[in-house]
């Protein structure tokens, strides 16, 4: 999505709503309240805040409703961020479509530089895959941080595990799950098969017993070996998130730096609060948090964020 | 010893999953079931798919470039 609508200076009018009189409708605000100019004369996209991509299916026959009503042609389209957008409404007729939307429970997103909301994959609720409860965080960081101002857009995300399907290194801000492997022998059969599922090679088979020599540094901490092992030698020690931060993608996409392992669930809002005040206080207008990261140094976030960092750091680090 | 076998050598994945499954089903409850993998992927998705099952894998052996598995259904 472009930022031109930002820019555009001749854009107070005047709209008659329900025959009630007339409201000043400006189009600067209505990027921050999630509706985007198409290039049909009038016709807007609606935004809907759906963190996680998540919806009850009795939300979504009612959406389903409003949006067959409200779009004049009859479509909707998936965004990039998981939200549903209604297409080809008019303006005319925001205030009714909000009131009805509200209705059902729906909020309408945002654009525009603050704190959007949060994407997720599936998570541990039910992909076996899944170490981290992705949805529940997604909820909580919609509900906690959400339209918040910053200098620019802040995007945040959460995979479940090192697949990563969420992008964490593309966010401004990302979670991905990890679990720190436990090894005991006395349960160990010396079967191999943890060496066998491990496909990062961070585990070989001793050649006399069968049993596992492990390697910190090459484990990404997906948990394979856990959940492959039949006597349960293999166990998780903690789980929790690896954060990355200042990623995007766009026109220049950069990548994310990993600045902690094993954040517990309890510290993520924590974590995010103390990045917008960094980002608040050292980012300029308009400047991404990642080059506001490589003009001011990665020292001076991460000596801000010590107080919830510290402990996180992964075995062998 | 086992009351079955199955040998899913040269079956990808997640067909030799699903023929385990219902090779299982078809057990009664503390059976074991003989299940031949072959290395690479077989053996790094199938046990851990048979324990999600909640069934229990007893005994492994390596055998060459194959596995023999003795699963206990649940």
């Amino acid at each position: 999505m472009t930022d031109h609508f930002i820019e555009d200076k001749t854009t107070k009018v005047t709209v008659a709503v329900d025959g009630t009189g007339a409201q000043k409708v400006d189009f600067n605000d209505l990027k921050s309240g999630g509706f985007i100019k198409q290039r049909q004369k009038d016709l807007f996209t609606v935004r809907l805040r759906c963190p996680g991509g998540r919806l009850s299916t009795e939300k979504l026959v009612e959406i389903s409703k409003v949006a067959h009503k409200y779009s004049k042609k009859g479509v909707v389209h998936f965004s990039f961020r998981q939200s549903l957008e209604i297409l080809y409404v008019d303006y005319k007729e925001f205030s009714n479509i909000v009131a009805e939307l509200e209705k059902i429970g729906q909020k309408v997103a945002s654009c525009g530089p603050r704190v959007r909301v949060p994407t997720a994959c599936g998570g541990c609720e039910y992909n076996p895959n899944g170490l981290t409860d992705t949805q529940k965080m997604a909820d909580m960081v919609d509900k906690t941080f959400f339209g918040t101002p910053t200098p620019h857009k802040f995007k945040t995300s959460f995979s479940g595990c090192p697949i990563d399907c969420a992008r964490t290194k593309e966010m401004d801000m990302g979670f991905q799950g990890v679990v720190d492997p436990k090894w005991e022998e006395e349960p160990c059969t010396g079967c191999t098969i943890c060496a066998e599922a491990c496909k990062e090679d961070a585990i070989a088979s001793d050649p006399d017993t069968g049993k596992p020599i492990f390697d910190p540094m090459k484990c990404i901490f997906c948990g394979d070996c856990i959940r492959a092992c039949p006597t349960e030698a293999w166990r998780p020690k903690r789980y929790g998130h690896i954060v990355r931060i200042g990623g995007k993608h766009g026109r220049h996409p950069m990548e994310a730096v990993e600045v902690c392992h094993f954040l517990p669930d309890e510290k993520v809002a924590d974590a995010i609060k103390m990045t917008i005040d960094w980002y608040n206080a050292n980012g300029k207008r308009g400047e991404r948090i990642g080059n506001a990261l490589k003009r001011v140094g990665l020292e001076n976030y991460l000596k801000h964020m010590e107080p919830v960092f510290q402990n996180t750091a992964k075995a062998g680090a | 010893m086992s009351d079955a076998s199955i040998d899913l050598r040269g079956v990808m994945c997640p067909i030799n999953f699903v023929k385990t499954k219902l090779k299982l089903e078809a057990m009664n409850p503390g059976e074991i079931l003989e299940v031949i993998l072959d290395s690479g992927d077989p053996i790094q998705n199938v046990p851990k798919s048979i324990k999600e099952e909640g069934h229990k894998i007893v005994e492994v052996k390596k055998e060459g470039d194959f596995f023999r598995l003795k699963v206990q259904r649940s």
